[in-house]
């Protein structure tokens, strides 16, 4: 069984919001950097599990970004995982960045390809659908659940109102999201081993961008909000009503 | 020729599509072309009056294999379709199988794609699409470049625009490859409207105490008929089922209204819920940060202001 888990650096889901260079770049200074959580929480840490049962498993993780993204990759590889490649491309384009994972996935021959439900950042959710269109293999989207037996996976994958359960022989693509795994912080066992796994560095082929961002702008503020007496909820109603036109 | 996506469940079309089919329409029309839509498979619906959403045409490829969601299958078909049909713009509803599909087509056309639209394209230089960033805390101006568009609208963002005109059904024959994946067993929550599609949501947060003083706010929701949420801590201590968890690593819902109960407004819940048209804020904590994302707020004890509520809902709707 192999295994290719893509990760992505996003900024911590606390950081200020704010963009610099006439709205055109977001504004990395004091910004901390984190392992995306879907990638780190439930596609990683599902693909430890499946190792654990079967030790035999081997995995590899792949990140396409600059040299700033090693110390991310490495807090990755300290919760698990064999070896990680980080194809050295900057790009916000999912096209790009698919086409990088999915150059990858093909020379590694991999069973199961994990991306997180999106990244934090850009919220696009293409990756999984993306890479899975390159490569003409089955996709299964908003995982929250997945069984091996052999060669055939069932998955369970949420839809609107409920889930769905299917079948799938593999190779597949999956997007993985709450359910699928327990979140886990990483050991000093883990930390120590993590400097030394392979982390190859490979150059992408290059893709023309089919998109590009032009400007970035923050949401108008709320102009206030309106306090209402706890004793007065007939007038709460009334504003919701009349004023916000809501109910 | 704008080509809008029908997404179907149960075969029935969802609702979803009757935004995302208003929306490729308003894009039609400021390019000056028409708007049709593309259904898969077979739904009890109307379809000549899927004309009220604003398309002259609609392409039905009529074969039960595609009454069900296949990621694969279903891009294959509609990436033929759109080749077949010269389709310059291809518009999905930003959902759970929006989501799955519409960057794989945009793979298959070779197509630029802006996921999480939130409003209109700008076409007067090139073709721009804003979309919603770092979980609703910000707008990007996406430019894309290549011939054919492929956008998927954030739900609730645009609207549905309806007005009386009937739509021209067509069968369309496009080869459907074989399943890739076998559908064993659907199970859906009965008589509930799913969170993402709910107008009004309901929410409680820690401030509940416990999944015992959930009554109040069920009782809201009823009186309201709105959908029911939670924080998720809620949802961690199994008070609440998961699928009820909003926020950053739950549900992203853009509702017109969100009622708010016991719950802090932390950064990660807010991301969830700050595309809600109206917010309003229950908490005893007047320095409470949700306050700060709200429209109406109300500063005291929940477990006494939430039946008030109520009361004053159902008299307002007794008078009504
Ligand atoms: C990476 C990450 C991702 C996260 N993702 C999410 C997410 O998706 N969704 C999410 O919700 N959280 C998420 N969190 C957790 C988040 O940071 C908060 O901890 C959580 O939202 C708090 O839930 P709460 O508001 O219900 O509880 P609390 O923060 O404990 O707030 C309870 C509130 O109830 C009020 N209250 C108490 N008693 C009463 C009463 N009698 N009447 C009225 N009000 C009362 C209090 O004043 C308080 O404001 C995430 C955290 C991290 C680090």
């Amino acid at each position: 069984m192999k295994i290719l888990v893509c990760i992505s650096k996003t900024p911590d889901t606390t950081a200020k919001i704010a963009f610099v260079e006439g709205n055109t770049k977001f504004d990395e200074n004091g910004v901390q950097w984190i392992i995306n959580p879907y990638d780190e929480w439930y596609s990683l840490v599902k693909a430890i599990e499946l190792k654990e049962k079967d030790p035999t498993t081997i995995i590899h993780l792949v990140t396409v970004g600059g040299a700033d993204t090693e110390p991310i990759i490495r807090k990755a590889l300290a919760l698990g995982g064999d070896e990680a490649i980080r194809v050295n491309s900057i790009s916000n384009d999912s096209f790009s960045v698919a086409a990088s994972i999915a150059q990858v996935a093909k020379e590694g021959a991999y069973d199961l390809i994990f991306t997180g439900k999106e990244t934090i950042d850009y919220n696009s959710s293409c990756i999984g659908s993306m890479v899975s269109a390159m490569l003409d293999l089955p996709f299964v989207s908003l995982a929250t659940h997945l069984e091996l037996n052999g060669t055939t996976a069932t998955l369970k994958r949420e839809i609107e109102g409920g889930e769905e359960t299917c079948e799938a022989i593999l190779p597949i693509v999956v997007s993985c999201q709450k359910g699928m795994a327990e979140q886990r912080i990483p050991n000093m066992r883990g930390i120590m081993a993590a400097r030394t796994k392979p982390l190859k560095v490979i150059e992408p082929t290059s893709i023309a961008a089919t998109t590009t961002i032009k400007t970035f702008e923050l949401p108008l503020a709320k102009t206030g909000v309106k306090l209402i007496d706890a004793d007065k909820m007939d007038e709460l109603v009334k504003l919701l009503k009349e004023e916000a036109k809501v109910i | 020729m704008v080509l809008i996506y029908i997404d179907q469940a149960d075969q029935q079309i969802k609702k979803s599509t009757q935004e995302a089919l208003s929306y490729g329409a308003a894009i039609a029309k400021q390019l000056g072309t028409t708007a049709e839509a593309l259904l898969l498979g077979n739904v009890s619906d109307n379809l000549t009056a899927l004309g009220n959403y604003g398309v002259t045409k609609v392409h039905h490829i009529n074969n039960v294999q595609l009454n069900t969601f296949d990621a694969k299958v279903n891009a294959t078909v509609v990436a033929h379709a759109v080749k077949k049909l010269n389709a310059t713009v291809v518009v999905f509803a930003h959902n759970i199988n929006g989501k799955a599909l519409a960057p794989a087509v945009a793979v298959k056309l070779e197509a630029g794609i802006v996921t999480g639209a939130s409003s209109l394209p700008d076409t007067t230089n090139g073709f721009v699409v804003t979309k919603t960033v770092f979980s609703g805390k910000a707008f990007a101006a996406i430019q894309i470049e290549t011939p054919i568009k492929v956008i998927s609208l954030n739900q609730n963002s645009f609207g549905i625009h309806a007005q009386e005109t009937t739509a021209i059904v067509e069968i369309l024959d496009i080869p459907v490859p074989a399943p890739s994946i076998k559908i064993t067993s659907v199970d859906k929550i009965v008589g509930e409207i799913p969170l993402t599609e709910a107008t009004l949501v309901v929410s409680g947060g820690r401030g509940l105490k416990g999944p015992e003083n959930w009554g109040i706010l069920l009782d809201l929701a009823k009186s309201l008929g709105a959908s029911t949420a939670c924080s998720r801590p809620v949802s961690d201590a199994d008070w609440r089922p998961h699928h009820e968890h909003v926020g950053q690593t739950g549900i992203q819902i853009a509702p017109n209204l969100y009622i708010a109960i016991g719950i802090s407004g932390a950064i990660q819940h807010l991301a969830g819920v700050n595309r809600s048209k109206t917010i309003v804020v229950i908490n005893k904590d007047p320095e409470a940060p949700f306050f700060k994302a709200a429209d109406y707020g109300v500063v005291g004890d929940a477990f006494e202001i939430v039946p008030a509520l109520t009361a004053a809902i159902l008299k307002s709707k007794a008078s009504a």
